[in-house]
């Protein structure tokens, strides 16, 4: 059909075969549209006019009953000004963030190496350290968790074995959040798996030639493997910060923002100020800062990927 | 130094045999590092209430009771556990459902169909990937709460039959991998555009679809957020938001019956994981679906 067409149009330029070619088109149109319709729908509905619509509300008062009374910059000044909640609720999240991700990362990439150095039992391993990962989000787990951290539970149980008095977790400030984020380290899981992947790309042969250059194990660690895995190392940076920014279920169940809103990170307050509170001008205004932070940091780490993620031009020629 | 290889290498130990048990030592302990809370959690769940503060390290219980479970699944306010879970498998089965056959529909037309624009909105799928869903939940609860849908199934379930932007990336990528002269042949054959997505691609992209599903399912069933803020009406709570009711309703009195149903409801998940493990993997390795 598509040759005949193409036959056609090369050999008489006829009316009769634009107009073909012209409906065809069309009609190609019309089923690429008819197709994507469930999403196009979905996206003006669920999230475009809703997002147009949060940066309206960001400029007004509304709680919902009342309709929203236009108070421009109030409620961004407000955040910024005069709402040391807020500040702390960006520092706590920023904390957790700028510690639970990189920890997670590290403790995923030191597995997936050690994983990967073994021949035998490989997926039994892997499927015992992704299981935490799966039901991580679960309330299930975070509430084994707040257990876990009770002054007497069991991590205080076990460091009274070996003689030491272990912190009251949840009550303290300075512990709280450190609860929260060896859960996010706990659940190194799917960023291990993408490494694991990762790794199995690297040809052996490289490893081989350095040991002939006489390379040691962290020489080649440093040459080879880290070069090699930057494209995968940058991918599960950008998807962590993201996810990092947005936690919410273990924080609300373990801690609920608690102690002296040291865990109340800004998914927490945000909620807390929308649907609590019914300040709802005031969250869709921290929703958007929220959108714009997240935006930086990602476009910093694009930007960033141009000095330290690296690209084989051959091997992404093959693929 | 190295005797009886056979038996050894029959339990998959390589040559070097010291050097091979240091590392599968190692693993094994770190192994059970990770698992330890969640033995210790399924251990507690089976153990009389005195026995979970007192014995708190043990693994095993002492004195073995079902009573956590039996306390547990009366739940509260006169609800059992039965109607959570119920609720849950409506929520989980008919949103995966919708979400996974939604975003295979709009798949195929971003990965097969020609059509003006169609790199313009496939750009503006993928950023949606990046947005915090917390810009969208105030305008949405609003829109949702004029509908008269709050305390009903409807916010958490109409949404999903619009495909959801990672699944629909996951399937396009994975459709790109089909070859397209299956396509042309069913053309030739006079097959519609819908028919060629019936009976060649949706065959060949099971198993995008069963990684999709199964994410969907999990996300589904742990979802927390969606429930807390559309439905206030216990009846209607699934198994996530039942919990965390029913924990804030034990108090810190009755953790063995907490445990016990929270091991319950983690059984769906550990099934679908031990049947689709492999599936699972590879959907991650190769896609990086967050989790």
């Amino acid at each position: 059909m598509r040759s005949l067409i193409h036959r056609g149009a090369v050999a008489e330029v006829s009316a009769g075969a634009a107009a073909v070619r012209r409906a065809r088109r069309r009609s190609s149109n019309l089923a690429g549209y008819l197709f994507i319709s469930p999403w196009l729908i979905g996206f003006f509905g669920f999230t475009l006019i809703p997002i147009v619509a949060s940066l309206y509300l960001s400029f007004t008062n509304y709680d919902i009953f009342t309709p929203p009374r236009w108070i421009g910059l109030d409620n961004y000044r407000t955040m910024f000004f005069e709402d040391p909640r807020y500040w702390k609720s960006v520092g706590a999240t920023f904390y957790y963030v700028f510690t639970a991700v990189p920890l997670r990362l590290v403790f995923a990439l030191a597995i997936a190496m050690l994983l990967n150095a073994g021949f035998s039992f490989l997926g039994l391993y892997r499927a015992i350290f992704y299981i935490p990962s799966i039901i991580g989000g679960s309330v299930a787990v975070a509430l084994m968790w707040r257990r876990l951290f009770g002054v007497d539970g069991l991590i205080n149980t076990v460091l009274g074995l070996g003689g030491l008095q272990g912190p009251n977790w949840l009550g303290d400030p300075r512990t709280a959040i450190w609860t929260l984020i060896l859960l996010a380290v706990w659940q190194f899981g799917s960023p291990m798996l993408i490494f694991l992947a990762g790794l199995k790309q690297i040809p052996q042969e490289l490893y081989e030639a350095a040991a002939i250059d006489g390379a040691g194990p962290w020489k080649k660690f440093l040459r080879i493997t880290l070069p090699l895995l930057s494209p995968v190392i940058f991918f599960n940076l950008v998807m962590q910060i993201i996810a990092g920014f947005m936690v919410f279920t273990q924080a609300f169940v373990i801690t609920r923002g608690g102690p002296l809103d040291s865990t109340r990170f800004y998914s927490l307050y945000l909620y807390d100020q929308g649907f609590q509170f019914l300040h709802m001008g005031y969250a869709a205004a921290m929703a958007w800062v929220l959108l714009i932070i997240i935006a930086f940091f990602t476009a910093l780490v694009f930007k960033s990927s141009s000095f330290w993620v690296y690209y084989e031009a051959d091997a992404r020629e093959e693929k | 130094m190295y005797a009886a290889p056979s038996i050894f290498e029959r339990f998959g130990l390589g040559r070097p045999t010291r050097r091979s048990l240091i590392y599968h030592g190692t693993v094994l302990l770190i192994c059970l590092f990770m698992s330890y809370p969640l033995l210790w959690l399924i251990g507690s769940s089976f153990k009389p209430r005195e026995e979970i503060f007192t014995h708190s390290a043990s693994l095993l219980p002492h004195n073995f009771t079902l009573a956590n479970y039996v306390q547990g699944w009366a739940g509260f306010g006169g609800i059992t556990f039965a109607t959570f879970f119920k609720n849950s498998f409506i929520l989980s089965g008919i949103g995966t459902l919708a979400t996974v056959a939604s975003s295979a529909v709009v798949a195929y037309g971003f990965a097969r169909l020609r059509f003006r624009g169609r790199s313009f909105w496939f750009t503006c799928m993928l950023m949606t990937l990046m947005l915090p869903t917390q810009v969208q939940i105030i305008p949405q609860y609003i829109l949702f709460s004029r509908l008269d849908w709050i305390n009903t199934f409807l916010p958490l379930l109409v949404p999903r039959f619009f495909g959801e932007a990672f699944f629909i990336f996951l399937m396009v990528q994975f459709i790109r991998g089909i070859p397209r002269e299956l396509d042309e042949a069913a053309e030739i054959d006079g097959a519609s555009k819908f028919g060629i997505f019936v009976r060649v691609i949706v065959p060949l992209l099971t198993p995008a679809l069963v990684t999709s599903a199964i994410f969907s399912f999990y996300w589904t069933w742990d979802d927390f957020f969606g429930p807390l803020l559309y439905l206030s009406d216990p009846k209607l709570y699934p198994v996530s938001l039942a919990l965390k009711s029913f924990a804030d309703a034990m108090g810190e009195t009755n953790w063995g019956a907490i445990f016990a149903m929270s091991v319950l409801s983690l059984i769906p998940v550990f099934v679908l994981f031990i049947v689709f493990q492999r599936y699972l993997v590879e959907g991650i390795s190769t896609s990086g679906l967050k989790g």
